[in-house]
C-alpha cells in the first residue's frame, strides 16, 4: 500500500509539474511581453488560455500536500522544519499569483492591469524556483530526517539552483508549447509565430542547463547521479526523445502532438528523479517504509486517491476539452 | 501564568498570530466559496425558468463577484496548508497521519470546485442555458462536502477520536471515528449554516445599499429579495443549532464551557453571565442572569457546571484567555439575535405589505447585516480556536510541543500582514472596478492595453 501511496503523489507532482508548471510558465512570457502596447496581443492570450483553468492546476499542489502530510508525516515536517525558507516564499508566491490575477482580468485602468501583470509574473517566475530549489535540496539529501536541517544551503546549493533554474525554463516551455495550441486554434498566425520562438528558445535552455545539470549532480548529488545512470536512464531517454520531437514538431508547425510530447519530457524528467531516489524518501536515512503512516492511514489515502481519480479525472477531461473547444470564453450574453 | 514549568517557546506567539490571523482572513472569503453560488443558481433558475432578465443578469454578475472571491479563497487557503507545516510541524508529525486524512477527503471536494465553478463562471455564453446552470450543482455540493471536512479536521482537535498511541506515537488509526468525532456533525453543520448566513446577508447589504442611495429597480429588489431571503432561513436554524452545540460542549469539553461562561468555581445555580471580564477568580461588571447557565445547559437550575477550578492547574488557562472566549462566545450570540430580528422584521412586514417600498430603516438594518455576520462567524471561531487552549488536541497535544522550532517567523507575519493587506485593497479595486463597468453597461471583458484602446468592444 505504501508503494501505492507514493505512487500516487508521484502522479501527483507530475501532474503538479506539468498543468502547474504551464500555468506558471505563461507568467514568464507575460512579463517579458513588453509594454502595454506591444504586450497586448500575448498577454491576452495568456488571460484566455489559463483563466478558467488555473485554480483546476494548481490544485494538484494540495493533493500532494495532504498525502505528504498524511501518508509521510515525518518526511513532511522535517522538510517543513529545513526548507522553510523557500517554501514560505513560495506560499506567498502562490497568493500574489493567484489573486493578481483575477484582479488583472477585471480592472479596467492601464496603470492597475500594469501593477497586478507585474505582481502575477513576478511571482510565476519566483515561485517555480522556489519549489525547484526544495525539489533540489531533497534530491540531494539536504533535508535530515529529524528535520531542522540548514536553513540556508538546504535550498541555496548546486543542487537546489539547478532545479530551481530548471523549473523556470520547463514552465517556460510547457506554457510556450500550450499557447501556442490555443494561438493555433485561433488561427493567429502571428502569436503562433511569437509562442513557438519561445517555446525552441526554452526548450533549448532548459537541454543546455539540463546537461550541464549533470556535472552539477555528479558532484554534489553523487548518489542520485549514479543511480539515475544505473536506474533511471530509459527516463532519460524518453524524455531526450520527447524534448526533441516536440521541438522537431514545432519546427515543422504540426501543433497536434506538440503538448502531449512536451509533457512526456518533463514527466520523464520527475520520474527520472523518484526512480533515482527510490527506495528513499529524504536522503539515505529515511525510506518510505520507515516514513510511511499506519497502515490504516494508507488504506484510506489509496482509498481517496481512487475515488479521486474517478470524480476528479472525467471532471478535468470535462473541463480540458471544454476549455480547448473555445466553449469556456468568459463572455456573458448582451444584455 | 499558564503552565509555569517552562517559558513558552519563543515562535509560539508569532506562529498563533499568524494562525489566526490568516485563518480570520481565509473564514471571511470561505463563505462566498460555499453559498455564493447556491444563491447565484436561485437567480439563475428565476432567470430561465421564468424569463426574468433582471434576475439572469443578476445571476450572470455575481458569477464574475464569485471568480475575484474564489480565486482569494483558493490562494489562502493553500497558505493554510502550507502553515499547518510551517507553523505547527509538531503537530503534523504526530497526528498527520490521522488529522491529515480529513484534509485529503476535502482535496477532492476543492479539486471538484475549482473545476466547476470554472466552467460555471465562463461558460454563459458558449454552453446551452440548463447545461450551463447544471453545472453549478456540483459547485454547490462540493462547497457542502469540503466544508465538512476541513471542519472535521478541525473537530478532531476538539474531540480527538480514532487513535492507538504507542510510546507517543499514532500506530493505528480508525479514519471512520477520526472524520465523524464526537464533534464532527454539530460543528460542521454549525459552520455550513453560517456560511448561508454571512453570503446570504453579506449579498443582500450591497443591494441594500445600493437602494438606500436610490437605486430602486427591481433589478436591486432582486438583488436584495433572493440572498435575504437565504439568510433569513438559515438564521433561525444556526441559532437553534448554536444552542444544541452549547449543551453538546458542556458535557463533551467542560474546560471549553468553563471559558465561555467564565465560570471560576465549580457550582450548581449558575447565572448565564452576560459580559463582564474574570478577574483573581471573580467576574465583574457582568449582568448576571439567575440560574441561566444551569437552566441552558441541564433544563434545571441545579444543573452542575465544572469550574476553571476543576481544570488541573497545568493546563488551565490564564484570565485574559478565558475573558476573550467568553466575551467572543456573547458578541456571537448577540449579533446572533440582531440578525434573528432582522429576518423577522423582514419575514413580518416586508415580505407583505411593503415589497414595493422597504423603510429606509429596514435597508440601513440590512446594509450593516452582513459585517454583523461575519463578526458573528469570526467570534465564534474564537471560542473554538481560543477556547480550546493551551491544548491544540485537547488531551493529547499542547500548543507549545506543536509549534514551529527552527527559523524565526516573525518576518513571516509581517509579510502576510503585508500581502494580504495589499490582497484586500487589490480586491476591493477589482470588485469597485466591476462595478463601474457595470453602470457603464458594459458587461464584456476589456482586453489589456493601453487606456485609449479601452473603449468597449461591441459584442456581435
Ligand atoms: C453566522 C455565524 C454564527 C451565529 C449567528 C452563531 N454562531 Fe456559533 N459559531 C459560529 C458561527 C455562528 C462559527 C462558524 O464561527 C463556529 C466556530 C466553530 C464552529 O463549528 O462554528 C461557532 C461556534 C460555536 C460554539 C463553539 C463550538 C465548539 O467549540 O465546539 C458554540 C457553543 C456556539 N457557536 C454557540 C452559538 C449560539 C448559542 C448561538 C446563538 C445565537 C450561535 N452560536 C450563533
Ligand atoms: C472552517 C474552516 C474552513 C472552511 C469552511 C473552508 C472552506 C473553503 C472553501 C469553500 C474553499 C474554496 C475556495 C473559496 O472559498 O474561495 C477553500 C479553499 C481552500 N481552503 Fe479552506 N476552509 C476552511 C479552513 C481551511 C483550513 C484550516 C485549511 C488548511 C489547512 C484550508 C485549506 C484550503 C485550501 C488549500 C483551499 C484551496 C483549494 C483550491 O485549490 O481550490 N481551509 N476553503
Ligand atoms: C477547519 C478549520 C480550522 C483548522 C483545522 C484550524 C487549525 C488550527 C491550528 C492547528 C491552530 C494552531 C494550534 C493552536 O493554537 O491550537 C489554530 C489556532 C487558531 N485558529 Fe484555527 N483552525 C481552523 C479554523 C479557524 C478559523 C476559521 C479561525 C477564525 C478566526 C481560527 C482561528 C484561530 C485562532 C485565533 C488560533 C490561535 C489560538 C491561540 O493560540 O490562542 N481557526 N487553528
Amino acid at each position: 500500500m505504501t508503494t501505492l501511496v507514493a505512487l500516487a503523489l508521484l502522479l501527483g507532482v507530475v501532474l503538479y509539474g506539468v498543468f502547474g508548471g504551464a500555468d506558471f510558465g505563461t507568467g514568464l512570457w507575460d512579463l517579458t511581453a513588453g509594454g502595454a502596447a506591444r504586450g497586448r496581443g500575448p498577454r491576452e492570450l495568456i488571460d484566455h488560455a489559463i483563466g478558467p483553468v488555473w485554480e483546476a492546476n494548481h490544485t494538484w499542489l494540495i493533493f500532494c500536500l495532504v498525502v505528504l502530510w498524511s501518508g509521510f508525516p515525518t518526511a513532511f515536517a522535517a522538510i517543513m522544519t529545513t526548507q522553510y525558507i523557500p517554501l514560505g516564499i513560495a506560499a506567498f508566491g502562490i497568493v500574489l499569483r493567484g489573486s493578481a490575477f483575477a484582479f488583472r482580468k477585471v480592472s479596467m485602468r492601464t496603470a492597475e492591469q500594469q501593477v497586478n501583470g507585474l505582481v502575477f509574473a513576478a511571482s510565476s517566475v519566483l515561485t517555480p524556483f522556489c519549489f525547484g530549489a526544495v525539489v533540489g535540496g531533497i534530491a540531494a539529501g539536504r533535508v535530515p530526517s529529524a528535520g531542522h536541517g540548514d536553513q540556508v544551503t538546504s535550498w541555496l546549493n548546486p543542487t537546489s539552483v539547478l532545479g530551481g533554474v530548471l523549473a523556470v525554463l520547463t514552465c517556460g516551455y510547457l506554457a510556450a508549447a500550450f499557447l501556442s495550441a490555443e494561438a493555433e486554434r485561433r488561427h493567429d498566425v502571428e502569436l503562433e509565430a511569437w509562442t513557438q520562438r519561445r517555446a525552441i528558445g526554452a526548450a533549448i535552455a532548459a537541454g543546455v542547463v539540463a546537461v550541464v545539470g549533470l556535472f552539477v549532480l555528479d558532484h554534489d548529488a553523487h548518489r542520485l547521479y549514479v543511480h539515475l545512470w544505473r536506474n533511471g536512464w530509459p527516463c532519460l531517454v524518453v524524455s531526450v526523445l520527447a524534448g526533441i520531437g516536440a521541438l522537431v514538431l514545432i519546427v515543422r508547425r504540426r501543433p497536434l502532438l506538440v503538448r502531449p510530447l512536451g509533457v512526456l519530457a518533463v514527466a520523464a524528467v520527475l520520474a527520472g528523479w523518484a526512480v533515482a531516489q527510490y527506495p528513499y524518501l529524504l536522503g539515505t536515512h529515511l525510506t518510505l517504509a520507515q516514513g510511511a503512516a499506519p497502515a490504516a492511514t494508507m488504506d484510506a489515502l489509496a482509498v481517496i486517491a481512487g475515488l479521486a481519480a474517478v470524480l476528479v479525472g472525467p471532471s478535468l477531461v470535462y473541463l480540458f476539452v471544454l476549455a480547448d473547444r473555445g466553449r469556456l470564453s468568459g463572455e456573458t450574453p448582451p444584455s | 501564568m499558564l503552565l509555569a514549568a517552562a517559558p513558552d517557546p519563543s515562535q509560539l506567539l508569532p506562529a498563533r498570530e499568524q494562525m489566526a490571523f490568516t485563518l480570520g482572513f481565509h473564514i471571511i472569503i470561505v463563505p462566498f466559496g460555499v453559498a455564493f453560488t447556491a444563491i447565484t443558481m436561485i437567480a439563475n433558475y428565476r432567470g430561465i425558468k421564468h424569463g426574468d432578465a433582471d434576475a439572469l443578469l443578476l445571476a450572470q454578475r455575481w458569477s464574475k463577484v464569485a471568480a475575484v472571491l474564489f480565486a482569494v479563497g483558493a490562494v489562502s487557503g493553500t497558505v493554510l496548508s502550507f502553515e499547518m507545516g510551517l507553523l505547527w510541524p509538531g503537530l503534523m508529525q504526530r497526528f498527520g497521519a490521522a488529522y491529515g486524512i480529513p484534509f485529503a477527503v476535502e482535496g477532492i471536494f476543492f479539486f471538484l470546485e475549482a473545476i466547476f465553478v470554472a466552467i460555471y463562471i465562463y461558460g454563459w455564453t458558449r454552453l446551452s442555458p440548463w447545461t450551463h446552470f447544471w453545472t453549478g450543482l456540483p459547485v454547490v455540493l462540493s462547497g457542502i462536502g469540503g466544508t465538512l471536512s476541513v471542519v472535521a479536521a478541525n473537530s478532531w482537535m476538539n474531540s480527538p477520536g480514532g487513535i492507538t498511541m504507542r510510546g507517543g506515537r499514532v500506530v493505528d488509526v480508525d479514519v471512520w471515528r477520526v472524520f465523524f468525532n464526537k464533534a464532527f456533525w454539530y460543528e460542521s453543520l454549525h459552520m455550513l449554516l453560517a456560511a448561508y448566513v454571512v453570503a446570504g446577508f453579506g449579498v443582500a447589504g450591497v443591494y441594500a445599499f445600493g437602494m438606500l442611495r436610490g437605486r430602486r429597480d427591481r433589478y436591486h429588489r432582486i438583488g436584495l429579495l433572493v440572498p435575504l431571503t437565504v439568510g433569513a432561513v438559515a438564521i433561525p436554524l444556526q441559532i437553534f443549532m448554536g444552542d444544541v452545540i452549547a449543551r453538546a460542549v458542556y458535557h463533551d469539553e467542560p474546560a471549553k464551557f468553563a471559558a465561555i461562561e467564565a465560570l471560576p468555581h465549580t457550582g450548581t445555580h449558575v447565572p448565564e453571565n452576560l459580559g463582564g471580564v474574570l478577574s483573581n477568580g471573580h467576574v465583574r461588571f457582568a449582568i448576571p442572569l439567575p440560574d441561566g447557565a444551569s437552566l441552558l445547559s441541564g433544563f434545571s437550575p441545579s444543573t452542575r457546571i465544572l469550574g476553571l477550578d476543576a481544570i488541573p492547574k497545568a493546563v488551565r488557562p490564564p484570565d485574559h484567555l478565558v475573558n476573550v472566549v467568553h466575551l467572543a462566545f456573547d458578541v456571537m450570540v448577540g449579533t446572533g439575535f440582531l440578525l434573528l430580528g432582522l429576518a423577522l422584521w423582514f419575514a413580518l412586514g416586508w415580505w407583505k405589505h411593503r415589497a414595493e417600498r422597504p423603510s429606509a430603516w429596514f435597508l440601513r438594518a440590512t446594509a450593516i447585516s452582513g459585517v454583523v455576520s461575519v463578526i458573528s462567524l469570526e467570534t465564534g471561531w474564537v471560542v473554538t480556536e481560543v477556547g480550546r487552549q493551551p491544548w491544540t488536541v485537547v488531551g493529547l497535544l499542547l500548543t507549545r510541543n506543536a509549534v514551529q522550532t527552527s527559523g524565526n517567523i516573525w518576518p513571516f507575519f509581517a509579510g502576510a500582514v503585508v500581502i494580504y493587506a495589499g490582497v484586500t485593497v487589490g480586491a476591493v479595486l477589482a470588485l469597485r472596478a466591476l462595478r463601474r463597468r457595470w453602470a457603464a453597461g458594459e458587461d464584456v471583458a476589456t482586453p489589456y492595453g493601453p487606456d485609449d484602446e479601452n473603449e468597449p468592444a461591441s459584442v456581435p
